[in-house]
């Protein structure tokens, strides 16, 4: 039970319909999963009752500690990030007040933060150029970098990413996955999930795959690449190119 | 008329003006941070003038007894809460902050109780009995129902109006009172005669705007209350406690609505349900700035003020029937504006 994310039985319903039923897993420091399914799997659900953004049953503990019922904020505040496919940024607002509030959980941390922000600026120098710029003027590629930043500016240990590379240009997806790649080496555990199932499993360490609520492969992210049945439904195998 | 009336009403107009502009502010940002149109927003603007009033009256304001009953409800809801989640750990943080913190001021009233207060006294007594209001309404009635429906909350927030009107009833009676002049006399600037209560009011309410502005721009704080309103799901994620910055958004509401009490009750008689009229004069001044933009409202407040001040003499049997179909056509602009910016957005696509 001393595993970094522990979920246990975790089951989300909208009514009568089990969005996510029953699902167990856990996560190690440093680790990088991802979980993969087709569209209406359930793998955003899964994600927004792990942050306490949907009411769910089971258990999820974190570093040991019970977090079930705790609120997002106070989630947030353990340190576990969401970056949700919304983006969910404060469109009104500009770069640089964005990603200040990223850091609001240690606000009394002023170096840290201007350090941080610095970092930030130096991963995405394109929000560096916009920083007084509002949100909403933002193009997709970079208010997903804003979206990434801010969660990082709260120093996250556990970093959940919905669809990162979504309605990205190729370089830009390689640009973002190499970040995510180099978090791990800094201790940030990541919790993704990506339609572009091979970048995803060719970045990260363990693979989940959902499907209709429910885990239905699991294993070393290299032997899903390799898994026939992986292959064909989600990376394009024999029956689809 | 003439010149001099003109400028008469002019003056008049800028007074309450300065009022519904305060007001229309408080509105634009309740409703921004927590999606709540506060009606009983003018009724605190009541119970600061009547609470203000009753201590140069040397009377024990009611409001002490409104504080009692919401202080011991929150302490109420806050221990069902922490018991819930099972975080007992947290309950003597929460007895200082919806216990302690609301009930010192009503200690003070009664230790003071009987004595000739004055003004650098009362008034400051009269901000600490009105602040914690606002945030426990929200924590007792707005807080448990946070993700309702607007038109649920505006329901709900037209009750509580009602609740919180006829306890001020029951607490001040229905007779009015008005307050001592805080500033008397007056002085000429290029012929034109301007009384220092005038100055007094547009400068409050101005400085209080400037600081609202500073506020929102320099501080962690007032940039954790814009992001509430701007994405509520974002502020969570980065650990803004909702719940605490929709309580900050009607602690704020609260120093505007004393501000507003405190300023106006030397002007007119109060009654306990004059705050309301007041309120809902704001609140057009707000619709104004499509319930979206600070500025747009406060310049929806100063023309309301002008409206007004001027349909009084007019048409004074209409003044309120003009001030509040001034609503419509402001409507229907925006709605025009809003249509026709819309069209061109499908253009470009």
């Amino acid at each position: 039970m001393s595993a970094f994310l522990d979920v246990a039985d975790v089951s989300v319903s909208y009514g009568k319909l089990n969005a996510v039923r029953d699902i167990s897993f856990s996560l190690d420091q440093a680790q990088i999963v991802t979980i993969i399914g087709p569209n209406g799997a359930g793998k955003t659900t899964l994600l927004k009752a792990l942050v306490g953004g949907l009411p769910s049953t089971g258990k999820v503990a974190f570093e040991g500690h019970d977090i079930s019922r705790l609120e997002p904020e106070e989630r947030a505040e353990c340190g576990i990030f969401l970056v949700p496919e919304t983006r969910a940024l404060f469109a009104d607002m500009s770069v640089y007040d964005n990603l200040i509030l990223g850091g609001y959980i240690r606000w009394r941390d002023r170096a840290g933060i201007a350090h941080d922000l610095d970092q930030v600026f130096g991963l995405f120098p394109r929000l560096a150029e916009r920083r007084t710029q509002q949100a909403a003027t933002l193009s997709g590629g970079e208010r997903q970098m804003l979206a990434l930043g801010r969660a990082l500016m709260g120093r996250p240990k556990l970093l959940m990413l919905d669809e990162p590379s979504l309605g990205l240009a190729p370089i830009v997806v390689r640009e973002i996955f190499k970040i995510i790649a180099g978090l791990r080496s800094h201790g940030v555990t990541i919790l993704l999930i990506e339609q572009n199932a091979r970048a995803a499993l060719e970045t990260a360490d363990v693979g989940y795959v959902l499907e209709t609520g429910e885990i239905v492969h699991r294993g070393e992210a290299k032997a899903l690449l390799r898994d026939p049945r992986v292959l064909e439904t989600y990376l394009g195998g024999s029956s689809q190119s | 008329m003439n010149l001099d009336i003109a400028i008469l009403l002019i003056e008049d107009g800028l007074a309450s003006g300065a009022i519904y502009v305060l007001m229309a502010l408080g509105f634009v940002l309740v409703f921004n941070v927590t999606r709540v149109i506060f009606v009983p927003f003018g009724d605190l603007v009541s119970y600061a003038a009547l609470t203000l009033a009753s201590f140069q009256l040397q009377r024990t304001p009611g409001t002490i007894w409104l504080l009692v009953t919401l202080a011991a409800l929150a302490i109420l809801l806050e221990v069902l809460r922490l018991y819930r989640i099972g975080q007992f750990a947290r309950l003597p943080r929460a007895l200082v902050v919806w216990g302690v913190l609301p009930l010192l001021p009503v200690a003070c009233t009664l230790l003071l109780d009987g004595f000739a207060l004055p003004s650098y006294v009362a008034i400051p007594l009269t901000f600490a009995l009105i602040l914690p209001i606002g945030p426990l309404l929200y924590r007792i009635v707005f807080q448990p129902i946070a993700n309702a429906p607007v038109l649920v909350l505006l329901m709900v927030s037209v009750a509580l109006h009602f609740a919180v009107s006829g306890l001020a009833l029951m607490y001040f009676g229905p007779e009015g009172m008005r307050t001592t002049p805080l500033v008397q006399g007056a002085f000429d600037l290029f012929g034109i005669a301007i009384s220092a209560s005038l100055l007094l009011i547009v400068g409050v309410a101005a400085a209080l705007s400037i600081a609202l502005l500073l506020f929102f721009r320099l501080t962690l704080t007032g940039k954790a209350l814009l992001a509430t309103a701007s994405n509520r799901e974002g502020a969570r994620l980065v650990g803004i406690r909702t719940a605490t910055t929709s309580a900050a958004a009607f602690l704020v509401a609260g120093i505007i609505a004393t501000v507003a009490g405190v300023l106006i009750s030397p002007m007119t008689t109060i009654y306990y349900d004059t705050g309301l009229i007041v309120g809902l004069k704001g609140f057009v001044g707000s619709v104004a700035g499509g319930f979206v933009s600070y500025p747009l409202a406060a310049l929806g407040g100063v023309i309301i003020g002008q409206v007004e001040s001027f349909s009084s003499f007019y048409a004074s049997a209409f003044k309120e029937a003009i001030v509040f179909a001034a609503v419509i056509p402001v409507i229907l602009a925006r709605w025009l504006w809003a249509s026709n910016a819309h069209i061109e957005e499908h253009d470009e696509e």
